[in-house]
């Protein structure tokens, strides 16, 4: 069995046909794991007594002719996701030693529908940052080049994934953490519209932002863990009741006539390093010769995005953090890393008295104009087309001397969370072995379109089918 | 908030509104760092938000209620509470002395 080929859809199958026993699949990751993660160091924590117990749980149930979504499917977790029983640490050293009484409602989910939480997986701390570079822990490393980052903040998600060590992997994403190590390891990532997927359970970065996504090998394994985790949960109060399609039966449809806008402010980005866009530009020809009318668009708020979210999103981190005192759980706030400890204070300032007004109030004003651009644009076209980084993966150490450089990094992505509507990252080149993404942007509740372009585009193209040599 | 100066933050004071213990040299690292943070956002100035709202809330709900009813599935045992606690004394948190007389 060549286990990095592997993907959901192909491991249910050879699951059905019984080529294989979930317990043998779930073995096969450990073994990977354990062989080659000390190079990558994607896991915080590996579940090898429980993920096995669950297996042959699986096992029993196949045998007993159950059918389960993902029955026996090995998923790791970011470490920002609450597991009963199991070490959660957020990548932060000043909760090491937590281990949660309950399970993060997607997490519970997931477990309902047949999954296999393998691992915990690492990231920067408390999904803090682009690169992997801000864990409290080791540095994870990017599977196509170990000298480059994998992206962050859910940076052990996507290296887990891409080097073949589960099939699937939680992230989460407030400004680009899912896509952007998507878009660094060659993956399928998914940012919801804000609410679509409960984040109860999940350690809070910026609520307003934050949303619980994941990243696959491909759109039909994206599609298929989707629907299982989305929709409304009594647990969080902003999960709407809105009903969850079958995120499945919209891949494989044609896009003629599909109306794809390119923002303009975006390819003319100073400073876009050139192979990424010409690769975007390939991509929108595909697009094209597919049947999609490509229009130009306009954002034009763009050049602010980065200036909002970065008052508005440090507010809300410095609320959240204040709850990491030592006294329930965790150590003392002494022992915050640096990058926390940065945000702590830009927040706590942003939000103070006499400052309020002209910081915090100001980018939420702010934020109206931007969400504003997308809702005029989507009156123009079904989905928006954009590049994800404007640059491929960078160095380990390149840019971690330096906040602001590394903040602007997320352009593309940081206005989809301002404006709450979902976007996918897929996989659209390759420039020097390491890979480039592209972002599908759709107006709020319309996953079901972003997945079918995705898919026609996956469809047309090869990368998704490259996998590093790990 | 101007666009002409470095604009500055008192590191000690909103450090000590958080209650985030910092180094001498983290004061030193955070202040030249977030000023110049400051002076990129100084470019929200450019925008005109008259007559605009805030927005905090993406997805347009207002209040979400439920009834008031004791849910079994939402509550943790004592135990279960208090099992990461560094330190509990008869089924509570022990915490250390915050007011004395």
């Amino acid at each position: 069995m060549e286990i990095n080929s592997l993907t959901i859809q192909s491991a249910l199958d050879v699951l059905k046909k019984k080529e294989c026993s979930a317990r043998e699949l779930v073995a096969f990751y450990l073994d990977r794991i354990e062989k080659i993660d000390g190079k990558i160091n994607a896991f915080l924590t590996v579940d090898r007594e429980g993920a096995l117990q669950q297996a042959d749980e699986a096992d029993s149930m196949r045998a007993n002719d159950v059918t389960k979504p993902l029955l026996g499917m090995p998923i790791a977790c970011k470490d920002l996701f609450t597991t009963k029983g199991l070490r959660t640490t957020a990548g932060a050293k000043i909760i090491d030693n937590y281990v949660p009484p309950f399970d993060a409602s997607v997490v519970g989910r997931l477990k309902e529908a047949g999954a296999i939480i393998i691992g915990k997986t690492n990231e920067d701390a408390w999904g803090h940052g682009s690169s992997g570079e801000n864990s409290d822990f080791d540095v994870t490393k990017n599977p196509y080049d170990l000298t480059r980052v994998p992206g962050g903040s859910s940076s052990g998600s996507a290296a887990a994934v891409a080097a073949g060590m589960c099939l699937a992997a939680t992230g989460t994403d407030t400004g680009s953490s899912v896509r952007l190590p998507a878009a660094f390891c060659n993956l399928v990532g998914i940012k919801p519209t804000y609410g679509r997927v409960s984040r109860y359970g999940v350690i809070a970065m910026a609520s307003s932002f934050d949303t619980i996504g994941h990243m696959t090998k491909t759109v039909a394994d994206c599609a298929l863990v989707y629907e299982t985790t989305s929709g409304k949960d009594l647990f969080d109060g902003t999960t709407p009741d809105i009903d969850v399609p079958s995120y499945a039966k919209s891949l494989g449809k044609g896009i003629a006539g599909t109306r794809v806008g390119i923002p303009k402010e975006y390819l003319s980005l100073p400073g876009m390093a050139a192979e990424v866009k010409a690769a975007t530009q390939q991509a929108m020809k595909t697009l094209g010769l597919l049947g999609a009318d490509i229009i130009e668009i306009s954002l034009p708020h763009t050049e602010y995005a980065m200036a909002c979210y970065y008052i508005l999103v440090p507010s809300e981190v410095s609320s959240n953090l204040s709850r990491y005192d030592g006294i329930r759980y965790g150590h003392e706030r002494s022992a915050f890393g640096a990058e926390a400890k940065r945000r702590i204070v830009l927040g706590t300032f942003a939000l103070s008295a006499g400052y309020y007004d002209a910081y915090y109030k100001k980018a939420a004003k702010v934020r109206t104009l931007i969400k504003k651009d997308f809702d005029d644009a989507f009156g123009a076209v079904d989905v928006i087309m954009a590049p994800s980084s404007p640059a491929l993966p960078f160095r380990i150490g390149e840019k971690s001397e330096d906040p602001l450089a590394m903040y602007l990094s997320d352009i593309f992505m940081c206005p989809v969370n301002i404006a709450g509507v979902p976007a996918l990252n897929v996989p659209c080149g390759f420039v020097d072995g390491l890979p480039v993404g592209m972002q599908l942007i759709g107006p709020q509740f319309s996953e079901a379109r972003l997945f079918g372009v995705a898919s026609a585009y996956e469809a047309a193209t090869q990368w998704h089918t490259k996998w590093p040599k790990t | 908030m101007s666009t002409k100066q470095m604009p500055a933050i008192d590191v000690e004071r909103v450090a000590k509104l958080a209650m985030l213990p910092l180094t001498d040299d983290e004061k030193k690292l955070f202040a030249s760092q977030l000023s110049s943070i400051l002076s990129y956002v100084a470019k929200l100035n450019e925008v005109d938000t008259t007559n605009v709202e805030p927005t905090a809330q993406v997805t347009g709900l207002t209040n979400v209620f439920r009834e008031d009813e004791v849910d079994t599935t939402r509550i943790l045992s004592q135990n279960e509470a208090l099992k990461n606690a560094p330190a509990s004394y008869n089924g509570f948190v022990k915490v250390k002395v915050i007011i004395w007389r």
